[in-house]
């Protein structure tokens, strides 16, 4: 059988909006990758046990509060605590610009913006993986 | 056997996420290793209690298989949840939202939730399915559920697996009971009519019962139509009275091993197809060839039967 893709696509805190991850969680199952979906309002704890049992290859973060700095430093270090910091993480949602570089210092490999054609995040997890 | 398949091996025995985890892609993936690992897990332990639990789109089966499991974890029994469905037979990819309505037990210490996809259903039931069966009992799991969309053979197959299976279906379900009479209606130990606070819910418990009413003789199990609220937390103790007592009934009858083995048989067919369509089917698929026999038979230079003996190098 031959290897999948495997993607996490998660909603961290409060925000309720999941347009935007629903789109992305549906272009990537059309490229072919099995994505899990968990759904609004999940913790950091949350996030990071399911992307444990599910041994996925890259976690998605859509995001739209602005509570990106405070919930994305927990998510990166339960990950760590979890052993599973070798599992890229991307973002997108409404990320202002001036953020972008305090994300990559924490590790997260991309961001990406409204507006980014679904097949250049499906490019950037194939390159990743 | 390798270094690293034992350590492997000895991590899911304790219990070790990251491990268990793993060793569920490797069997999807279909790896080396894999096949090392499972020939001992085979070797060393047996299956903990299945529970399959099916029925059409948005019936609730995962909001049900979360009150299920909230009601075990009282008793502190460890759970672990195969939530299957369906991989797209256009693109390959799939869409898995069951954690969706598993939120609150998502956190919880003695459950492990892993969605799987059908992948490969050429040749059936994905064998992966049993393995990772395989894998959560060598983890100590008490109980595992097996949950999938209640659609087609693909879904019978992955039921049947299970030693108690529910069927869950809905008040407004009513037109669909014909197709069900054919195929899913037939493998439910227990049926379940979910929403039960809608309207006609309890017409649709009588149907039930009259459907499988037809079941006949002594020792044949008379399976139970149950209704629920699963939102609402109501009617889950008596899902729970009913997989115990059809457990009960399997063991008295003697009917446990005779399960068992059924499993066995569908897995070993599983293995065969799988097998098969590696070594044989695959490399003609990807073979040039196949494309000329496609054209010359669009061009009815050949026919079909007589390519596709030529292609297996039957004739």
């Amino acid at each position: 059988m031959d290897k999948k893709i495997k993607v996490l696509i998660a909603k961290p805190g409060l925000d309720g909006h999941d347009r935007g991850a629903k789109v992305i969680a549906r272009g990537l199952k059309e490229a072919g990758m099995e994505v899990v979906y968990t759904g609004l309002r999940q913790t950091p704890e949350q996030i990071v046990r399911s992307a444990v049992q599910e041994d996925v290859d890259v976690i998605g973060l859509s995001i739209l509060s602005g509570a990106h700095t405070h919930l994305f430093p927990e998510i990166m270090k339960r990950l760590k605590e979890a052993g599973r910091d070798d599992i890229p993480v991307i973002a997108g949602g409404i990320i202002p610009e001036d953020d972008h570089q305090e994300l990559r210092e924490l590790g997260i490999k991309a961001v990406f913006e409204p507006g980014t054609p679904i097949s250049k995040i499906v490019e950037f997890i194939e390159d990743e993986v | 056997m390798t270094k690293s398949v034992d350590r492997l091996y000895a991590e899911i025995k304790k219990g070790n996420e990251n491990s268990i985890a793993r060793a569920i892609s490797m069997v999807e993936d279909g790896t080396k290793n894999a096949l090392e690992l499972m020939k001992k897990v085979y070797n060393n332990v047996d299956s903990a209690y299945m529970v399959g639990i099916s029925g059409p789109p948005g019936s609730g089966k995962s909001t049900l298989t979360q009150r299920i499991v909230q009601l075990w974890r009282e008793k502190d029994l460890k759970i672990g949840i195969i939530a299957i469905d369906p991989t797209s037979h256009f693109s390959g990819g799939a869409l898995l939202g069951d954690r969706i309505r598993m939120n609150e037990i998502a956190t919880d210490k003695g459950v492990f939730i892993r969605s799987m996809a059908t992948r490969g259903s050429l040749g059936g039931l994905n064998s992966s399915i049993y393995d990772t069966v395989l894998i959560f009992s060598l983890a100590g799991f008490d109980y595992i559920i097996i949950e999938t969309v209640g659609v087609g053979q693909n879904e019978i197959d992955i039921v049947k697996l299970a030693d108690t299976t529910i069927f869950v279906t809905v008040p407004e379900a009513g037109d669909e009971i014909q197709a069900y009479k054919a195929g899913l209606m037939e493998v439910g130990d227990i049926f379940v009519v979910n929403k039960a606070d809608r309207p006609k819910s309890h017409q649709m418990v009588l149907t039930i019962e009259q459907l499988v009413s037809f079941k006949e003789g002594k020792d044949v199990w008379q399976p139970p139509v149950l209704s629920t609220n699963a939102l609402k937390n109501e009617g889950i103790a008596d899902i729970n009275e009913w997989i115990n007592k059809h457990h009960e009934y399997l063991k008295e009858k003697n009917l446990m091993q005779a399960n068992r083995k059924n499993v066995i048989r569908t897995q070993m067919i599983n293995l065969m197809e799988k097998d098969l369509h590696e070594k044989f089917i695959k490399p003609i698929l990807n073979d040039e060839k196949f494309e000329e026999f496609i054209e010359s038979v669009y061009r009815k230079d050949k026919d079909p039967y007589t390519a596709v003996k030529k292609l297996l190098s039957f004739d």
